[in-house]
């Protein structure tokens, strides 16, 4: 996503100037994606040039409005009726560092894999804590949000249980191009189910 | 009561191993786990890592091989059958996948079934097992039978028959079965409030999104407890951290 896209959201209600947007923006969020008033300024800056959106005569106290254009309107509906893309998003960098951690020799994979799952079952943990202390009516988007990241903890936590049991059934190949130096990592792994 | 280091339940060194030999299967090896008051400690492993054992021995349905399993600083080993019954019925609510209700008593009378096996009169029972039954958010439904009520309905009288009285250690097994979300989110919301009222609580479960509930989480895998989440302290630093 686009911070793009959410500005051009927030002005569908309405011209807002920079410190609205941004405000609005955070509180749509939850505050789990703080923005900074540069980024807006910039974003606001190329969705002018792209004809998104057209900025109005300053306030007296100098803030300057922007409004949303057709155009904008436009490429905001495109945006809600188009799925996002799994490629779109960035890398994970988590399945990369487990992938590295199992051909790095030395490197305690199934330590990697509990360190991580502790930590994430940590988050989960207090997402569902301040889930659970936000339950008027109001909070619905921001509980949505938190149950999004909830359910993305869950999903790692799930594949990481899944690694944890591939591990213990994982013979690795005798070693090949270096003969002589020991698979160490994945036996100590397998040592340690048994222990 | 609790025991020398203020918890309600204490597994010490605790193994349970069925038949012997070659076919000998260590349900549990070595596990060492203290509840306190006001903690809910969540036990995650897949099927066959021993959850369900240790929560059969926590709550007196099954002894160890070898050693300890206290409640309230009483070493179960030590309580002949009438005192373990006893304290099993007084002291230990416990909610099952499989609710175990029975079809001919209404919510409210089983509800109030532990209490009257245990001696009390049964209008006092009646009584804890209403003001049980609204904790749960059936007021108004204690007449009705298990028949007579959803799925959810019937889970709630579940909790409720394990929170009535001055149960200490609530022991819960999947509670939330084959319910939707949003029902089991409910289930474990109850759960929770009674430990944040000082109940002590164990909840095995195979599924992240329950053990997030919990105060600490702790991972079996083939009978051995091979992590645990430190105690979940407050989370005003979260709040502050994103502004709320």
């Amino acid at each position: 996503m686009s911070i793009r896209h959410g500005l051009l959201a927030l002005l569908e209600r309405g011209q807002m100037y920079g410190y609205q947007l941004r405000a609005a923006f955070e509180e749509s969020t939850g505050s789990t994606w703080p923005l900074n008033i540069g980024q807006v300024y910039t974003t606001l800056n190329r969705l002018e040039r792209d004809g998104l959106v057209r900025s109005l005569p300053e306030h007296e106290g100098g803030q300057r409005p922007y409004e949303i254009t057709d155009a904008g309107r436009a490429d905001l509906a495109l945006w809600f009726v188009t799925p996002i893309s799994r490629n779109d998003r960035p890398r994970d960098e988590l399945s990369i560092k487990l992938a590295l951690a199992l051909t790095t020799p030395g490197v305690d994979v199934r330590a990697v894999v509990q360190t991580q799952r502790g930590a994430t079952m940590r988050t989960l943990q207090e997402l569902t804590r301040l889930k659970y202390t936000s339950d008027r009516p109001e909070d619905l988007p921001w509980r949505l949000v938190l149950d999004a990241m909830m359910f993305q903890a869950e999903a790692e936590i799930r594949w990481l249980d899944h690694c944890e049991t591939s591990l213990v059934r994982h013979r690795p190949a005798a070693p090949t191009a270096r003969s002589g130096s020991p698979p160490e990592v994945v036996e100590r792994a397998d040592e340690e189910a048994h222990r | 009561m609790t025991g020398p280091d203020g918890a309600v339940l204490e597994l010490r060194d605790v193994h349970r191993t069925h038949g012997g030999g070659e076919a000998a299967v260590h349900a549990l090896r070595g596990v060492s786990l203290a509840v306190r008051p006001g903690e809910l400690v969540a036990v995650m492993g897949p099927s066959g890592s021993g959850k369900s054992t240790l929560l059969t021995l926590a709550g007196g349905l099954d002894r160890p091989t070898a050693g300890e399993v206290l409640v309230e600083g009483a070493a179960l080993g030590t309580l002949d059958g009438r005192r373990l019954a006893r304290l099993r019925r007084r002291r230990i609510g416990y909610v099952f996948q499989d609710l175990n209700l029975l079809g001919s008593l209404t919510a409210a009378e089983n509800v109030a079934l532990p209490l009257e096996l245990d001696g009390v009169g049964v209008r006092q029972a009646r009584r804890a097992a209403l003001a049980a039954l609204e904790e749960v958010g059936l007021d108004g439904l204690g007449g009705r039978f298990p028949d007579q009520m959803s799925g959810g309905q019937q889970q709630r009288v579940a909790i409720a028959r394990a929170l009535v009285g001055e149960r200490r250690l609530v022991l819960a097994d999947e509670p939330t079965g084959a319910l939707d979300s949003q029902t089991g989110e409910a289930v474990l919301h109850l759960l929770r409030r009674r430990v944040d009222a000082g109940a002590a609580g164990v909840l095995v479960t195979h599924e992240a999104r329950h053990a997030g509930w919990a105060d600490r989480v702790v991972f079996l895998r083939d009978g051995v407890m091979v992590d645990s989440t430190a105690p979940l302290a407050g989370v005003e630093h979260l709040l502050s951290g994103i502004g709320r």
